[in-house]
Parts: structure tokens; C-alpha cells; sequence
């Protein structure tokens, strides 16, 4: 019937349904998050487009497609262009390997299940950097530029912490496959937020400085650089860089879930398999909740002392939970 | 291409000296930027994020005010007045009405009832405008739902205005000679709601943002000043007092009573931005406490003088009698002659000293009515408190300055 082999059509057709999927909980999370952040500001978020609010994404959709895309006259055109594309693309990257539960014969529910899975997340979290770099350097505007520079010295100093508060994980697991890490947790009984809490609470703080979310929303600092990075873009261009945010919110919140909160470890799964596809999305939504949660309570830190709790806190921290649970493996012996 | 900047620029500050303009950025931040709190453009150089030099630039809402005020009646001056300082319009027309009563020589036969709701609803304006303030400086900070939870107040405090003098924001509801209007039926009700609630609510927000960690790291130390340089810079209200200055025109030279009203005057000794934020905190409780002891006065009687000469009579006695009409015509169609004088009248407003040089020829317009906007004071020391911060200080610094552009262009 087709030139193409069966495994291709099969994973085309996943892919496509785990973006569309993606995409779908994206614009509801935005929802959410405007609904959530009206009730603890005494609003009720919106409310008009359809029951509820409920096509309020679709509307905000229409309404980004039909503005006139506009690039400034000094932009540097390909990269301008590109960047949103990239962010987006980074940001869908780690989707590939997220298990979200496990079939009846203990298969992980993912498209690809490779055994270097935190890696590859860590590595596509890592490109995403560029898309807002390159973005901010692009526009050629001077508060684009100045939230490039802020973002990019963000996430690169953060991204350290993140990949060390993630090697005990890996450490006590013994294994870099994502679905190897949930089954070391659900094997032992033991989420990784017990013995591991330090690291996890390094993780989220992290994870949130690599999002851009409040409080380390400074590379987008409405109230200091207009926008940052994405002030000059405008219509689809703009909406990518949005849809890049709240994906990436979703992906640093499943990954936190499957290191330090068992994935789709939860009562009963040893009965009905398929439940932890809903355990790992009930985690997945609190974990949301939390980061939404945070927005509408913290002010904005200040851009050095970001960095000054980037190294010389977190990082320090970050490495003593390291050669702690180094020790420890090592007395315990190979698990 | 290299741009001469020294050519583009009218401000010797901003002028780069040989060598240095690879290293340094000029920015201008407004007058179109989300925290500068409508329309002030601050020139700035920056090196990496530090600012080198601030240069407010002032003016894009300037609208004429007290060149319309110069064509306008005495009475009805009043409407152009309020809307200089739109976050504290009552202030603003208590300032000129007090200033036109002295000049025509009426202001100890004013009633006691007009100047009880006098302090009172400019107490009430002065909690409005600090709301505005804790909403917005919060937000500038990056805190979003503080500035909902303030501006529900400040809502309440609207609706009462409104209630009263039927407009929620430029109420010209103070006459020379009283009061537009008397308080309508069930005042007393809602003020004593708001009586009971307000003091639980302050402290409610209070105590999301006074201790906050990164509200006081944001703030602590950051456009601090010593109290020397607050008053060569001309700064008064609540950043000279965070410099531990008090001085408060209600104290220093009382108007309306206020010399009858127990209350403290709230201060720090810091001078920096946390300073300025404690005060205007404890400020609001401090006007709340004014309110209260005005409510538990409140005299009966009417709200405006006996004059028909200055104040128009009742319409019911328009209908039945001549002399009242010819009274209403001549005061509608030609107002009232102000003696000749001058005088310099200053009231507490929110911001701080709100002063009005005002000067009569003897003519039924005012001859000139000049204004000492707080603000404007405020606005100019950007340019010795911003260098040396970061972009993000600056913002803070703006937001704990307070200025509000209707009042400094005018």
C-alpha cells in the first residue's frame, strides 16, 4: 500500500496524536491558568466565549492567526523567523520520551522509550535556550535584547542546578530510562520526594526558572522590559513563543512527576494498568496547580540575585545532595 | 553607521563622552512602558542593566490645566482643577477651594458639617490613591494579585464617592463655600460599613506584602536618600517623611481642623524604597483613623454658606422668588468677583505638599492659579536616585515615588 515501512506510519500517527494531545492541553492550561488566577484575584477569569469560558482558547487562537505578522525594519529575518519555531519544536522534543503509564504487560505507554530518556530531556530543554536567545538577539529591539541576555544567563546558570538535582534520581535508580526510574520507584515502594526531597525542591525551583514562570519570569519581565524577548513579535510568531512556555510548563512538570513522585505509580495500578495514565496526569495537574498557584503569590526576583541564589545557593546545594547520596549508594552497595 | 547621540539628544546628561559608546546603552524607557505609571520617559544609559544616568522627561500629559483654570469662573475652575491629580481629585479642588475662600475673606464662616465631609472624603481620597499605589507598585514588582485585592477597595471607596456626589472619579463635590451637595440619605450606613471593614482588610494585605522576603529584598536599600538631599530635592508627603522628616502640612499648617483630629504622622528612618512602602501603609491606617473620628463627629446643619452673592440659592426658592433668581442668573452667567490678592495655599494630598499659588485680580476668573505638584518634586529626584540601580531598582524607585502625570504636567 505505501512505500513507507509499518514501525514509520505507526509512529507518525503516535506522534501525531501525542502533539495534537499536547497542543490540545496547552490551550487548556492557558485556560485553566486564567480561570485559576481570576478566582485567587477575585475575578472570574473568562467567561464569555462559550460555557464557562470554554472556547476562550480557541478564540484567543483566531484572533493571534488574523494580526498582521510584524517584523521590524532592522530585524535579522531568518533568525527572527526561526526563533519562535525552534522554542516550539524544543519544547514538543521531550514529549518523545515521556511514559505516561504502562500497558497491562508492563510496556511504558511513550513513543520511544529510550534508555538515556532524562538526558534527551535535559538536551531539548537545552536548545529551547535559543529560541529565546536568538529571538531577543533577532528583533533588534533594546528590551528584546536585554531579556535575550537576562534569558540566556538564566537558563544556562539554572540548567546546571537542574541536571544536578537530577543525578541522585538517577543515582538511586540506577538507570537514565525514564520508565526505568518510575519502575525503581513503584519496584521499591518509595517515591523519590521522601528520601530525595531536597533535590526535588531544587528541581521545582529550577524547573521554574527554566519555564520563565513567576517568580523568575525575568526574561519576559512585563513591568521592566515590556515584554522581553517577544516585544517585537506579534500574531502566530508571538502565539508560538506562548504555546513553547505552557508546553514546556506541562514538560518540566511530568518530568518532575516521573523522577521524584513515582509517574504512574499510584493505589490499585497492580489491578487496573491503565490507571496510571490517569495517576500520572492527576500528579502532572497538581504539579500545574502549584506553578499557577506561585504566580498569583510571589513578586519578581531581582536579576542578580537570581544569580546569586542560582550559584551560590542552589548550585552549592545541589552538588553536596550529589556526593551525599553518592555515599550512601555507595555504602548501600549496587541496588 | 555611527549616530551622533549628542546631537540627537538636547540633554547634556545623555551626551556620551569619546570612547565609551561602545560600552554603554541608551535606553528610553517610556513614555509607553508599562511601569511609568502612565506617560514619564526616563532617558537612561545602561551599562549592561545598570543605569549610568536617569533623565526624566516630563510633559506628554500636558494638558493646560491651569491655563484653563485662568478662563474658567472661580466655581467653575473646580472641574478643570480635579482632574490634574486624577488619583486624588478631591485633594486637588480642597486645595483651590481653601485658596479662594481665603481670598474672598470667608473661609472661618465655612459650616461645620462642610468641613467635617471635607476631611473626611479627602481622607477617603488619600486611602484611594494609596490603593492605586500598593496595586500598582506591587504589580511593578511582579506581585499580580495584590493589586486586585487593593483595587476591590479602593472600588468600595468609589462607590461610596459615587453614592454621594454621583461621579466615581472627578467629583468637584467641594465648593467654595462648602460643599456641592449635601450627603444623601443612608451615607452614614455605608461609611460605617466601610468604617468595619477597612482596618481587616489593610491588614490583610498588609500581611501579604510587608514581610514578603522578596518584596523587602526588592526594596531594602534600593533609591535610598538621606533626609538633607529629600529636601533639597523639594521631596515632601511620604518620601520625605520615610527620611524620618515629619513634617505634614495637616500638622505644620492645618487646614480644615485637621489641628482638632488626633493622629500620628506616620514615619521611617531609612529613606529608602521599603521606607517609603511602611509609610504609606501605616498612612492609610492613620486616615482611617481621621475617618472615624469624623464620623463620630458629624455635625448637623447645612453644607454651604449663607451668601447668595457666592453661592447660588436652593432651586426651590428660585421658582418663587425674583431676588433669587436675578441671584442664580448673575452667579451663572457671570460668577463673582474675587478681591485682589494672592496667596499660597498647601494641603496634605496623598502624594505630599499639594500647593496652589493663587492671584486674583479682583475679576470674576482667576488671574493665575499655579500649582506645586508633589509629584513633580518626585519626578526630578529620579534623576539622582536611579543611577547606580538596576533597570528592575528603577521601576521599584518610580513605583515607590508615586508620581501620578496628570499632576506633574498638568
Amino acid at each position: 500500500m505505501s512505500h513507507f515501512p509499518d514501525w514509520a506510519i505507526i509512529l507518525a500517527v503516535k506522534s501525531g496524536v501525542l502533539i495534537f494531545i499536547v497542543v490540545t492541553a496547552f490551550a487548556y492550561l492557558m485556560l485553566l491558568e486564567r480561570k485559576m488566577l481570576g478566582w485567587f484575584q477575585l475575578r472570574l477569569g473568562p467567561t464569555w466565549c462559550g460555557p464557562w469560558g470554554l472556547m476562550q482558547p480557541a478564540a484567543d487562537a483566531i484572533k493571534l492567526v488574523l494580526k498582521e505578522d510584524l517584523t521590524p525594519a532592522g530585524a535579522d529575518l531568518f533568525i527572527y523567523k526561526i526563533a519562535p519555531a525552534l522554542a516550539v519544536l524544543t519544547a514538543l522534543l521531550a514529549y518523545a520520551v515521556i511514559p505516561f503509564g504502562w500497558l497491562p504487560d508492563g510496556t511504558p505507554i511513550a513513543i520511544a522509550s529510550p534508555n538515556v530518556g532524562i538526558l534527551f530531556v535535559l538536551a531539548a530543554g537545552a536548545v529551547g535556550v535559543y529560541g529565546i536567545a536568538l529571538g531577543g538577539w533577532a528583533s533588534q529591539s533594546k528590551w528584546s535584547l536585554l531579556g535575550g541576555i537576562r534569558s540566556t544567563a538564566q537558563l544556562i546558570s539554572y540548567e546546571l542546578a537542574m541536571g544536578l538535582s537530577i543525578i541522585p534520581v538517577v543515582m538511586l535508580a540506577g538507570t537514565t530510562s525514564l520508565a526505568g526510574i518510575v519502575a525503581a520507584q513503584s519496584a521499591h515502594h518509595l517515591w523519590y520526594i521522601i528520601p530525595l526531597f531536597i533535590p526535588a525542591w531544587i528541581y521545582g525551583v529550577t524547573a521554574l526558572a527554566e519555564t520563565n514562570r513567576a517568580p523568575f519570569d525575568l526574561p519576559e519581565a512585563e513591568t521592566e522590559l515590556v515584554a522581553g524577548f517577544h516585544t517585537e513579535y506579534s500574531s502566530l510568531r508571538f502565539g508560538t513563543f506562548f504555546v513553547a512556555e505552557y508546553i514546556n510548563m506541562i514538560t518540566v512538570s511530568a518530568i518532575r512527576t516521573l523522577l521524584f513522585f513515582g509517574g504512574g505509580d499510584g493505589p490499585w495500578v497492580a489491578q487496573f494498568p491503565l490507571l496510571t495514565v490517569v495517576w500520572f496526569l492527576v500528579k502532572v495537574g497538581i504539579m500545574l496547580f502549584i506553578m499557577i498557584w506561585w504566580r498569583a503569590t510571589l513578586p519578581r526576583l531581582r536579576y542578580d540575585r537570581l544569580m546569586t541564589f542560582g550559584w551560590k545557593f542552589l548550585l552549592p546545594t545541589s552538588v553536596a545532595c550529589v556526593i551525599i547520596v553518592a555515599g550512601v549508594v555507595a555504602a548501600m552497595g549496587n541496588r | 553607521m555611527s549616530v551622533d547621540l549628542a546631537a540627537l539628544s538636547n540633554n547634556p546628561d545623555l551626551t556620551l563622552s569619546p570612547g565609551d559608546d561602545q560600552d554603554t546603552l541608551v535606553l528610553s524607557m517610556g513614555p509607553q512602558h508599562p511601569s511609568t505609571h502612565g506617560v514619564l520617559r526616563v532617558m537612561l544609559r545602561l551599562d549592561g542593566e545598570m543605569v549610568l544616568t536617569a533623565e526624566p522627561e516630563i510633559g506628554f500629559l500636558h494638558t493646560g490645566i491651569e491655563k484653563q483654570a485662568e478662563n474658567l469662573f472661580w466655581q467653575q475652575a473646580i472641574t478643570v482643577v480635579d482632574r490634574a491629580d486624577y488619583l486624588a481629585p478631591l485633594s486637588n479642588s480642597l486645595c483651590y477651594v481653601l485658596a479662594a475662600e481665603h481670598l474672598l475673606g470667608i473661609d472661618a464662616q465655612i459650616p461645620a458639617r462642610a468641613r467635617v465631609l471635607r476631611v473626611m472624603f479627602a481622607e477617603l481620597t488619600r486611602i484611594a490613591s494609596h490603593l492605586v499605589w500598593l496595586g500598582t507598585h506591587c504589580l511593578d514588582l511582579g506581585a499580580q494579585s495584590i493589586f486586585f485585592y487593593a483595587f476591590e477597595m479602593r472600588e468600595r471607596i468609589l462607590s461610596i464617592m459615587e453614592f454621594v456626589t454621583g461621579a466615581r472619579m472627578h467629583q468637584s463635590w467641594f465648593r467654595i463655600g462648602g460643599l456641592g451637595i449635601d450627603v444623601p440619605k443612608g451615607f452614614l450606613e455605608r461609611m460605617d460599613d466601610f468604617i468595619d471593614r477597612f482596618p481587616e482588610r489593610l491588614a490583610d494585605m498588609r500581611a501579604i506584602v510587608e514581610k514578603n522576603v522578596i518584596i523587602v529584598d526588592r526594596l531594602v536599600g534600593v533609591g535610598k536618600i538621606s533626609q538633607q538631599e529629600a529636601i533639597d530635592w523639594g521631596l515632601t508627603g511620604p518620601p520625605l517623611r520615610a527620611t524620618g522628616i515629619a513634617y505634614d502640612v495637616r500638622r505644620a499648617h492645618p487646614y480644615c481642623d485637621y489641628e482638632s483630629y488626633d493622629f500620628d504622622v506616620p514615619t521611617q528612618t531609612a529613606g529608602d524604597s521599603y521606607a517609603r512602602f511602611v509609610v504609606r501603609l501605616d498612612e492609610m491606617y492613620q486616615a482611617w483613623r481621621i475617618i472615624k473620628q469624623a464620623r463620630d463627629r458629624f455635625p448637623d446643619g447645612p453644607v454651604v454658606i449663607d451668601d447668595r452673592k457666592i453661592v447660588p440659592p436652593p432651586k426651590t426658592e428660585i421658582q418663587h422668588s425674583m431676588e433669587a433668581l436675578i441671584h442664580h442668573f448673575k452667579l451663572v452667567s457671570s460668577g463673582f468677583n474675587v478681591p485682589e490678592g494672592h496667596i499660597y495655599q498647601a494641603v496634605e494630598g496623598p502624594r505630599g505638599e499639594m500647593g496652589m499659588y493663587v492671584t486674583s485680580a479682583g475679576g470674576n476668573k482667576p488671574w493665575r492659579v499655579r500649582w506645586r505638584p508633589a509629584s513633580f518634586y518626585h519626578t526630578q529626584a529620579l534623576k539622582r536616585l536611579g543611577p547606580g540601580n538596576l533597570i528592575a531598582d528603577l521601576v521599584a524607585i518610580i513605583g515607590s515615588m508615586d508620581p501620578v502625570f496628570g499632576d506633574v504636567d498638568r
